[in-house]
C-alpha cells in the first residue's frame, strides 16, 4: 500500500504551484513534506486527495497501490477518502462543522465507507473518541465543537481521520495551532497511533523541530519544487540547500536559545 | 417532543410565534367546513352592526359577519404565505447553489441576474405576470416567490460560499462524501439559519403583499375572501366605523409578527452556538 507521487504538476488559474514534484511514502514509512509557507505543501495533500479547489488542474502521476488517481471520476476517488487514506487539518476551530455533534462527525467516515447504523455509528464514535484519550468519551459525543478546547477538537480531528483505520494518514500542520504544551501530547498521540496500526505517516510542516520529532524521511519544497530530499538525520546534521539550512536555524533558535540572553 | 420544538417553546417570542401561526392555520382549516355566517351573504337591514352576539366582531356596510370573513380570509392568507414561501424556497436555493457551487462564469453570470432581478420591485412583477394571466391569487404567489427568492439567493449565495471554503467541508469530502452527500449534510445545514429568517420574513411579506395586491386589483377577486380586501374595504369608513377596521388589520399584525418571530426562534433552534450562549451560565468548562 505505498503512495507514489511523479512529477506532479498543479496549476492554477494558469499559475504553476507544483512543478514537477516526485515521492514516494512506502507501506509504514513516515515522510514529512517541510516548506515555508507557500511552497505547496498543502497543494500537494489535496492534490493526493483529488479535492483540489476549482480552477486547479493536476497533471502526471501519483498511484496508489498501483493504482492511478489523476484523472479518476470523483466518485470513485471517494471510495479512497477517508478508507486508505486520511486527513488532519491544520485548523480545529474550522475543521470541524459547528451544527453537528462530536460523534456524528468522527463516525462519519465508517457510516459512509462500511454503511452501519446509528445507534452502532455512536457505539464506534465513543471507542474512537477514547482512543485519541478525549476525556468522559461518553458524554463528549453528543457535545458539539464549540464546547471543546482547542486541542480537544484537534483529537477529534484525528479521530475522524482515522476511524476507518486509513492506511496512510496525512497530517497537515496539525499542531501549528495550537499552544506548544498541547503540540507535544498531539504529536505523541498521532505517533502512538501511526505505530498501533502501522500506518504510513505524511506529516506536512514548516518546522524543522517538530519534523525531526515524527518523520524519519524529509522532502523539502520551495516554490513547488523539490530541493532537497533525505533522511530527516542528514537534514538536520548536513542541510545541503540554503533553503533547509534556513529552516534549521528557524528550528534550533526555538530549541537552544542563548543562555542568558534577554527574554 | 422533538428538541427543536422544545427550545422553540422555551423563549416567550417563540412560543408565541409558534402559537399566531398554528393558530391561523387552524382557523384556515376549520373556516373549510364551518363559519358562524355565510361569508359572502349580504343582509341590508344588520348594516355596521356593533361587536356583539350573534356577530362577535360586528358586520360591514353590506351586512357581512365580520368574524366569518376573517375566518375565511385567512385561507387566502395561508395559501399566498405557504406559495409563496415554497416558491422562494425553490427560486432562492436553486439561485443560490447555482450561483455558489458551479464554475466560475456561471456563478459570475448568476451574480449578475440576481442583482438585476433585485432592482424589479414585486408590485413591476406582479404587474408583468397579471398583465399575460389576469389578476388571481396565483399571481401573487409568484410575484412575491420571485421577488423574494431572488432576496434569499442574494442572502444565502455568500454565506454559502464561505461555508463551502471552510475547512469542515473538505474535511468533508476528505471522509468520502460525494459532493451531493456533503451539500445535504454539511452545507445546507450550515445555511439553514440565515435561510430560515429569510423565509420566514418573506412569508409574512406574502401576507401583507397579499393584502396590497388584492387592494390594487392583481389579487384575489371580489368573490374571495381575503384581508387585504376586507381592510381597503373597511377603511374607507374608518371615520364613521373605526372600530370594524381594526379586526382585519389586528388579524395581519398578528399573523405577521408570529411569523417573524416563529422564525427567529426557528433560527435559534437551528444554530447550536446560540443555545450554549443561552445556557453558558450553568455549563461548566472542560479543560483538555
Amino acid at each position: 500500500m505505498s503512495l507514489v507521487v511523479q512529477d506532479l504538476i498543479v496549476e492554477i488559474d494558469g499559475r504553476r504551484v507544483i512543478d514537477g514534484v516526485s515521492f514516494e511514502v512506502p507501506d509504514g514509512a513516515r515522510l514529512g513534506l517541510i516548506g515555508e509557507s507557500g511552497s505547496g505543501k498543502s497543494v500537494t495533500a489535496l492534490a493526493i486527495l483529488g479535492l483540489l479547489p476549482d480552477g486547479a488542474t493536476a497533471n502526471g502521476s501519483i498511484r496508489w497501490d498501483g493504482t492511478e488517481l489523476i484523472g479518476m471520476p470523483d466518485r470513485e476517488l471517494a471510495r479512497f477518502r477517508g478508507d486508505d487514506i486520511g486527513i488532519v487539518f491544520q485548523e480545529p476551530r474550522t475543521a470541524l462543522n459547528p451544527i453537528r455533534t462530536v460523534g456524528r462527525q468522527i463516525s462519519e467516515s465508517v457510516r459512509i465507507h462500511t454503511g452501519i447504523g446509528k445507534r452502532e455509528a455512536r457505539q464506534r464514535a465513543i471507542e474512537e473518541a477514547a482512543r485519541v484519550h478525549l476525556p468522559d468519551p461518553e458524554t463528549i459525543v453528543d457535545k458539539y465543537p464549540h464546547q471543546l478546547s482547542g486541542g480537544q477538537r484537534q483529537r477529534v480531528a484525528i479521530a475522524m481521520a482515522l476511524a476507518c483505520r486509513p492506511r496512510l494518514l496525512i497530517a497537515d500542520e496539525p499542531t501549528t495551532a495550537l499552544d506548544v504544551t498541547i503540540q507535544a501530547e498531539v504529536l505523541s498521540l498521532l505517533l502512538s497511533l501511526v505505530e498501533e496500526h502501522g500506518m504510513s505517516l505524511m506529516f506536512i510542516t514548516h518546522d524543522l523541530a517538530v519534523l525531526a520529532q515524527v518523520a524519519t524521511y524529509g522532502v523539502v519544497l520551495e516554490d513547488g519544487r523539490v530541493i532537497e530530499h533525505a533522511p530527516v538525520s542528514t537534514l538536520l546534521t548536513a542541510p545541503a540547500s540554503p533553503i533547509t539550512q534556513g529552516l534549521l536555524r528557524d528550528a534550533t533558535a526555538t530549541l537552544w536559545r542563548p543562555e542568558g540572553g534577554d527574554a | 417532543m422533538p428538541r427543536w420544538l422544545r427550545l422553540i417553546w422555551s423563549s416567550a417570542t417563540g412560543r408565541f410565534g409558534l402559537i399566531a401561526v398554528v393558530l391561523i392555520a387552524l382557523i384556515a382549516l376549520v373556516s373549510l367546513f364551518w363559519t358562524p355566517f355565510n361569508p359572502l351573504e349580504a343582509d341590508v337591514r344588520g348594516r355596521w352592526a356593533a361587536p356583539s352576539w350573534p356577530h362577535l366582531l360586528g358586520t360591514d356596510g353590506t351586512g357581512r359577519d365580520i368574524l366569518s370573513l376573517i375566518m375565511a380570509g385567512a385561507r387566502t392568507t395561508v395559501f399566498v404565505s405557504v406559495g409563496a414561501g415554497v416558491v422562494a424556497t425553490i427560486v432562492g436555493i436553486a439561485l443560490a447553489a447555482l450561483g455558489a457551487l458551479t464554475f466560475r462564469w456561471m456563478r459570475e453570470t448568476i451574480a449578475v441576474l440576481v442583482d438585476i432581478l433585485i432592482a424589479f420591485p414585486v408590485l413591476i412583477i406582479a404587474m408583468m405576470i397579471s398583465s399575460v394571466w389576469g389578476g388571481s391569487l396565483w399571481v401573487v404567489i409568484w410575484a412575491v416567490g420571485i421577488g423574494f427568492g431572488v432576496n434569499i439567493a442574494r442572502v444565502t449565495r455568500p454565506e454559502l460560499r464561505r461555508v463551502q471554503q471552510s475547512d469542515f467541508v473538505l474535511a468533508g469530502r476528505a471522509s468520502g462524501l460525494t459532493a451531493s452527500q456533503n451539500l445535504m449534510r454539511h452545507l445546507l445545514p450550515n445555511v439553514a439559519p440565515v435561510f430560515i429568517v429569510q423565509l420566514s420574513w418573506s412569508m409574512a411579506v406574502a401576507v401583507l403583499a397579499e393584502a396590497g395586491l388584492s387592494y390594487l386589483g392583481f389579487g384575489a377577486s371580489i368573490t374571495e375572501p381575503s384581508w387585504g380586501i376586507l381592510l381597503s374595504d373597511l377603511q374607507r369608513y374608518i371615520s364613521i366605523h373605526p372600530l370594524s377596521v381594526i379586526w382585519p388589520g389586528l388579524a395581519i399584525t398578528i399573523t405577521v409578527l408570529g411569523l417573524n418571530l416563529l422564525g427567529d426562534s426557528l433560527r435559534e433552534a437551528t444554530d447550536p452556538t446560540l443555545q450554549h450562549r443561552r445556557a453558558e451560565v450553568h455549563t461548566p468548562a472542560v479543560v483538555a
